[in-house]
């Protein structure tokens, strides 16, 4: 007679071979909670350090430059007499004598500029203007591009193909060809629309930011376009979408359920990755001269308007450089940590 | 030297993942002789082509072997370098992969990525190796070889595509092929194809073969020896008669009943096994199968069953086993 | 294969069209005229020039004019340039651009390739982190910020390079340092994650289950797949260097056609705007156009349709 040898090994009471209650058996299975799609991934996105850190960052930058202006007791115009060219935290003669009146004065955190003006508000209004561009050229992309895309893809047939003929075209032309020319272009109507009642903002807003707008308005939403309709036709073909629609699920309830769930995220990363891309470019523009018109500043145009100075005041061209820089990897961070949390397709 | 070809014993090997330590292998021992044909079954995620991969120093990252022997024809596997183990690969054992649809190298010919294999492991020149080539597609049953020969993946089908698996695999006639469910990717008519190619080319080539499934319905019709897999175990092993005629787990009874038959009475409803498989992340901590399972018991839950031999080859890891044998024992005294 | 070039060729002449035309129109919106600006000329000799270049005749005719001139190949003479040809201005011109350019092209693919490819290979270690870091700042920081910060070092400050004009070799570095920074960076990144899905692909894992060696597994079977999305970035890169040139030869003062075609437009230049811009389209679109062929080689499954 064969016997294992374990058997006697471990002690073995009769008891052990009664047979166990469902209970017993329930609580030797140890699930993994399962986790909304949401929730998932918002975890994911707080545990991401690098996303968390240019989320911070981005959230003072927008104080800075949104809230501490209002604050600040300079403006962004104001050219203070004798103060012209000063270092950082330098005074003119004029402000040293008040303070040695026992006056206190403000310090020029960055110094001024060759007006006198402060530079540091003019920095925070740079920013803003930059921050603005960015965030509002991609909302018009995002309601265009969005829009078009998926117009395309669920009518198909030849409304989609003459639409993404349409897109191929735009894709092909050189953007900044057209847009140098346009925003040269657009000024006069621009400044005409401003006389007629009721349009005075865009002399405030600046014919020249308004040209930007319109340039990312025309040209930039062709790859948003793209990306949403093959989104959608992806998901369109899909089974489960296919296997909704067997189950007799309403159209309707198919885009709010699978097709809006499955392409949000996507979508949410493609919008915080154009706002850099969007950012670039004004500064780009801006420093070319033909961003946003003069006294309003914008990063691009002080880093320009600094390049001639640069072997004297080096300091007034990388201020703006460096804050443009931030801007934008900050940005290009925090939508890598959403893509990896969001967009479990293109996670590596 | 030993009298098997493959003999694998007590191998313990674990994917380090951020989660956590998942013992994907738990002491699992596997012999097979020259020209025999091995079939491993289990549900997915169980460990079978684990097995497989370690075997040919395949192991995916962050997959580790902790302990065990691994010999195969007079190598000692987990001693050697990657350098010695290229030698052995695509030569002395080939693999077939699940889904040739992705498993050919999508920018190159049928012919580069069949000669590439000859002309790493032979002597052979391009222009031999090109008629190599030809003759495996023919071997496997491919029309108009030479024309083939110079078509990409995409511009075959499935079936077809597994076909040039299986040359690339023969290339160099190997001793042991391991096939990671072969069939598995292809349509039920394709399928009978490619197992009567793969017992047809064993009988030719007397090579021994690893059939790695979830279908018992393979297995029974073409392997000598199977054995069982369930969360990273053998729990139950034996020839195609033991494990057919007189199946002793409890999860290989399960698996047997779950497969349709055509001798059935009419009203009989085939049995599906209750239950989900074991998270690997956090396995139970006495049998793996035990909250599946019928019989369990008390111990079952508690420990893991030792192993329960009945006869030279056949044998179970299962309590219910245990104590038949000792109430047997104890009868018998 | 025909059809195919057939139908490129139709869709880049309907673009070029487009783009011409829109140019057109927007060019002449944009208020104030060629000889506007020269106040040393009287009104009388402005409207004789304006009637010797067709200046003075209906916009829908000028357009046609100038359409039916451009089909046959005569862009015109440059309005401010007296007695030289828009071909001969973008002839000049262009080679001092193209050099830049492509040289950037050619150091954002020998670098780029390279270092994505080891960052996915040593995925998750210290080299791959560093590249990574790299990349990621290369994408975020604008090409001005890059010509200028490299002026201030290299130029002002060490006075190791010239900072302006293009006459020697060593006036070629920061300009196609600065060029090539973005795309670099862009490429590096491309690179790594299509190398790591390539790395996952399961013919990588017959490819070693052949038995081929490291090295060769990575030259032959991984690398030819994982270029194909670098492949298709060299269309828009060729765009960005054309253009990313506006910004460098400002800056470092070349000769070359960005910095013609930004004071053709601030003088009303019209028909070098009109040349210079058909001409940058052309060129981009047959890199286009060259660029799908080049992705049809490397990858098998590409139809051309």
């Amino acid at each position: 007679m064969k016997q294992n040898p374990l058997s006697f090994q471990l002690k073995l009471n009769p008891e052990d071979f009664l047979p166990a209650t469902e209970e017993e058996k329930q609580s030797q299975i140890i699930m993994r909670e399962s986790v909304s799609f949401w929730k998932d991934g918002m975890r994911r996105f707080v545990k991401n350090k690098v996303a968390m850190v240019s989320l911070v960052v981005i959230v003072l930058i927008m104080i800075f430059s949104f809230i501490v202006p209002a604050f600040y007791p300079y403006s962004y115009k104001e050219q203070i007499k004798g103060a012209n060219h000063l270092g950082p935290m330098e005074y003119s003669e004029e402000e040293q004598a008040r303070i040695d009146a026992g006056e206190s004065v403000f310090p020029h955190v960055f110094g001024t500029d060759n007006l006198g003006r402060d530079y540091a508000i003019r920095v925070m209004m740079g920013s803003r203007i930059s921050l603005l561009v960015g965030l509002i050229a991609t909302a018009i992309i995002l309601v265009i591009g969005s829009l078009y895309g998926s117009i395309a893809a669920f009518f198909g047939g030849w409304v989609d193909l003459i639409m993404m003929r349409i897109v191929d075209i735009i894709y092909t032309i050189p953007d900044i060809l057209l847009i140098v020319l346009l925003s040269f272009a657009l000024k006069a109507p621009l400044t005409k629309v401003q006389e007629v009642p009721g349009f005075g903002w865009v002399g405030t807003v600046g014919e020249n930011l308004i040209s930007i707008f319109i340039v990312f308005a025309l040209l930039y939403w062709v790859g948003m376009a793209r990306m949403v309709r093959s989104q959608i036709l992806t998901l369109k073909e899909s089974e489960y979408v296919t296997a909704a629609r067997a189950l007799g699920v309403g159209n309707g309830k198919i885009i709010k359920k699978h097709l809006l769930k499955n392409c949000i995220g996507t979508l949410i990363v493609t919008t915080t990755l154009q706002i850099p891309s969007s950012i670039f470019t004004e500064s780009f523009l801006s420093f070319l001269g033909m961003g946003v018109a003069v006294p309003l500043p914008s990063l691009g145009s002080l880093a320009s308007a600094a390049l001639n100075g640069i072997n004297t005041y080096p300091y007034l061209l990388f201020i703006p450089a460096a804050l443009i820089s931030l801007i934008i990897l900050s940005f290009n961070l925090l939508g890598d940590g959403l893509r990896d949390a969001f967009d479990p397709k293109l996670k590596h | 030297m030993s009298e098997y070809l493959v003999d694998i014993k007590n191998e313990r090997l674990s994917f380090f993942t951020p989660a956590g330590e998942v013992k994907a292998l738990n002491d699992v021992s596997i012999c097979l002789k020259e020209g025999e044909v091995l079939g491993i079954v289990g549900e997915s995620g169980s460990g079978k082509s684990v097995t497989a991969y370690s075997l040919m120093g395949l192991t995916a990252h962050p997959g580790k072997l902790i302990d065990g022997s691994l010999y195969f024809n007079g190598h000692q596997i987990e001693t050697m370098s990657d350098k010695e183990m290229r030698k052995i690969r695509g030569n002395e054992i080939s693999i077939i992969f699940q889904d040739p649809m992705t498993s050919l190298n999508p920018v190159y010919t049928i012919g580069n990525q069949i000669a590439e294999a000859i002309l790493l492991h032979t002597d052979k020149n391009k222009a031999q190796a090109k008629v190599r080539a030809k003759e495996l597609l023919e071997l496997v049953g491919i029309n108009e070889p030479e024309k083939r020969l110079k078509q990409y993946p995409h511009e075959l089908s499935g079936g077809m595509r597994q076909r040039v698996m299986i040359a690339i695999a023969l290339a160099c006639e190997p001793k042991l092929l391991i096939a990671d469910e072969p069939t598995t990717a292809l349509d039920v008519t394709i399928q009978a194809q490619i197992l009567e190619l793969m017992m047809e080319l064993k009988d030719k080539l007397g090579m021994a073969i690893i059939m790695i499934t979830h279908d018992l319905g393979v297995v029974a019709s073409m392997c000598e020896r199977i054995a069982v897999m369930y969360a990273g175990k053998i729990v139950e092993y034996g020839t195609a008669e033991d494990i057919f005629y007189e199946p002793k787990h409890q999860y290989t009874k399960g698996l047997i009943r779950s497969i349709p038959r055509l001798d059935t009475k009419e009203h009989e409803r085939l049995v599906p096994i209750e239950g989900t498989p074991v998270d690997m992340l956090n396995p139970p901590k006495g049998c793996p199968f035990a909250p599946r399972c019928d019989a369990c018991m008390k111990i079952c839950l508690r420990e893991m069953p030792p192993v329960t031999n009945f006869g030279e080859i056949h044998y179970t890891q299962c309590w219910l086993n245990q104590k038949e044998e000792m109430e047997k024992g104890a009868a018998n005294e | 294969m025909i059809k195919y070039v057939a139908k490129r060729i139709l869709l880049a002449i309907v673009t070029i069209w487009a783009v011409g035309t829109l140019t057109f129109f927007l060019m002449n919106m944009v208020p104030g005229g060629p000889f506007l600006s020269e106040k040393a000329i009287s009104p009388q000799a402005t409207a004789a020039l304006e009637a010797k270049y067709g200046l003075d005749k209906p916009l829908m005719q000028q357009y046609l004019t100038y359409m039916s001139d451009a089909l046959h190949g005569d862009f015109g003479d440059s309005l401010k340039q007296r007695g030289r040809t828009v071909m001969s201005i973008i002839q000049m011109k262009f080679p001092i651009s193209a050099r830049v350019g492509g040289l950037s092209v050619l150091v954002a693919l020998c670098l780029g390739i390279p270092l994505g490819c080891i960052a996915a290979l040593k995925r998750g270690k210290f080299l791959d982190s560093l590249i990574s870091v790299i990349s990621t700042c290369g994408i975020a920081v604008p090409s001005f910020v890059i010509c200028t910060l490299l002026m201030y070092t290299l130029g002002v400050n060490l006075k190791l390079l010239p900072t302006m004009g293009l006459t020697s070799w060593k006036h070629y570095i920061m300009p196609v340092i600065a060029l090539s920074f973005y795309p670099t960076a862009y490429i590096m990144r491309l690179m790594r994650s299509s190398m790591l899905d390539v790395l996952g692909q399961d013919y990588m894992r017959t490819a070693k289950a052949k038995g081929v060696a490291g090295f060769w597994i990575l030259f032959k079977h991984a690398l030819r797949n994982a270029i194909l999305p670098v492949v298709t970035y060299v269309g828009p890169m060729l765009a960005y260097t054309v253009t990313g040139s506006f910004v460098v030869e400002k800056i470092f003062v070349i000769p070359g056609l960005g910095g013609e075609f930004i004071s053709a437009i601030s003088g009303r230049d019209y028909t070098l705007i009109m040349g210079t811009t058909i001409f940058l389209a052309t060129l981009i679109i047959i890199m286009n156009v060259v660029v799908d062929i080049v992705y049809k080689l490397v990858d098998p499954r590409i139809k051309l349709k």
